[in-house]
């Protein structure tokens, strides 16, 4: 079987390459540097898309990937990563950074409940600021706000422990039994599945906590009870 | 120890960052600091106008970090007060003519002379306010009372938590109070509820700003300016003092005027 710490895909937005999140970092490095020497004038030009799954990426770690590939007339165009730390460093960089969540069916995922099926996702404690995206295969749960100019794309359910003022889309892959809910319901814009809603102008807004989901083909909110 | 570097930046263009560098730098000068100003917007000259030093220009930030000078030469004495310098920018290049590491030796330099080294920052989010960000040990914010200003400072702010920057404080820019009362402008509360961040100034709007800069003489040294006024408050707060609010200042809720009364602040 061939190596796996690095692997290569082809895809429309470039090159992906996926590092091995278990291997040591130097030898994921050392691994990745002769892969792109072995294939030089194929790879070069490439618009690569990094995918380093768990690890957790320093600034000076990720800087030196983007400096390796840059050196090769490659660009790092994205940092995909199930870290906050790894994303963190990439914003830092400027780079544009997806937090990801392991995919529902993901063997190594931790095992869900014992007694009740679940499914998986991710959960952020912090305030999205404007400018963050949050991409999750699964659920996203937020505990904070989620600013004007913040967006959430879930295949999932969405949940707000705070005030929901930017853009969300549950269900994201066509699942018309997605929800969404936040204590404080006032998105820019709202999507489930294939249907998108907007808030509408409410002078007197009252913060209450709310649900949206489809019926009868449009997005209701109603009163969480 | 020596020098607190503090950075003031916005993402928005226009917000009035160099108006608040030159009428900090001018208020804390006044209180007998010794302070620097850096004008890290390279391309963009500004802060040597406003500050009434275009003239004395012989060399700039971009002169310093290649080595065509040494700091000393590059800084320029304020015409009134013997401890206030400005490091100008240059006219001729670009943000990559400095590097974020540049400004750290830079600063790191000035620290024993003096109390405070106030950095201005350029509009935007990228190389310029890297460069700008990187050495400092306080980040302002200034943003204006408008939905456009506050969703480019919070993306600041994002920023500056992912970088562990921060907290960062917030400067309310041309507030204007008869519009707040009315309900048609954003007040201090409303800013600070979607940013969250420690208010640190209300700086009314104020008809002596544009003149003053337009003459290099900063408004807070016009004794009757009400803008003036409130930048010396800022400049006594960042000194580590607890200046109350001006009335009119904060936002017009009685209650909350009552309760701060109250509770002596």
């Amino acid at each position: 079987m061939r190596d796996q710490t690095v692997t290569f895909k082809g895809g429309k937005d470039g090159l992906q390459v996926t590092l091995d999140a278990h291997v040591d970092w130097p030898l994921v490095a050392a691994a990745l540097t002769e892969r792109l020497d072995e294939q030089r004038s194929f790879f070069s030009g490439a618009r690569v898309t990094l995918d380093v799954g768990a690890r957790p990426m320093r600034k000076d770690e990720l800087g030196s990937v983007k400096a390796m590939l840059e050196r090769r007339e490659m660009s790092l165009w994205m940092v995909m990563s199930e870290s906050q730390t790894t994303i963190d460093s990439a914003t830092a960089l400027d780079l544009r950074a997806d937090l990801i969540s392991p995919a529902p069916t993901d063997a190594e995922g931790l095992p869900v409940g014992t007694e009740d099926e679940g499914t998986q996702g991710i959960m952020v404690r912090r305030t999205l600021r404007s400018g963050r995206t949050l991409r999750s295969q699964g659920h996203v749960v937020v505990y904070g706000d989620v600013n004007p100019g913040a967006e959430i794309i879930a295949v999932g359910d969405i949940i707000i422990w705070g005030r929901l003022r930017g853009n969300v889309h549950a269900g994201a892959d066509g699942d018309d039994s997605a929800v969404v809910c936040a204590l404080d319901m006032r998105p820019t814009q709202l999507r489930i599945s294939g249907y998108i809603s907007i808030a509408p102008p409410d002078k007197r807004h009252k913060p209450k906590p709310e649900v949206a989901f489809i019926r009868n083909r449009q997005i209701i909110v109603e009163a969480w009870r | 120890m020596g020098a607190k570097v503090v950075t003031i930046t916005s993402g928005k263009g226009g917000v009035g960052k160099t108006t608040t560098v030159a009428n900090l730098g001018v208020a804390l000068a006044r209180l007998g600091q010794r302070v620097v100003l850096i004008d890290a917007d390279i391309g963009l000259r500004n802060l040597d106008i406003v500050m009434g030093l275009e003239n004395r220009i012989v060399y700039d930030l971009v002169d310093v970090v290649e080595g065509r000078c040494k700091i000393r030469q590059a800084m320029i004495k304020h015409k009134l007060f013997p401890e206030l310098y400005l490091i100008p920018s240059a006219q001729t290049r670009d943000k990559t003519a400095v590097s974020p590491t540049d400004m750290i030796q830079l600063t790191d330099k000035l620290r024993p002379e003096f109390d405070f080294i106030l950095i201005d920052s350029p509009a935007g989010i990228e190389r310029g306010f890297r460069n700008a960000v990187a050495p400092s040990d306080e980040v302002l914010i200034v943003t204006n009372p408008e939905v456009s200003a506050v969703r480019d400072a919070d993306r600041i702010i994002g920023l500056l938590e992912a970088d562990n920057k921060g907290p960062a404080q917030l400067i309310l820019n041309r507030a204007k109070i008869d519009l707040i009362r009315k309900g048609e402008m954003l007040s201090a509360e409303d800013v600070t509820d979607i940013l969250a961040i420690r208010l640190i100034g209300i700086v009314p709007e104020d008809e002596h700003v544009i003149p003053s800069s337009n003459n290099g003489v900063p408004v807070t040294l016009n004794e009757n300016s009400r803008a003036g006024m409130a930048f010396r408050n800022i400049a006594r707060r960042l000194m580590g003092e607890n200046v109350p609010f001006m009335p009119m200042e904060d936002d017009n809720n009685i209650l909350r005027r009552i309760a701060r009364l109250l509770s002596g602040g």
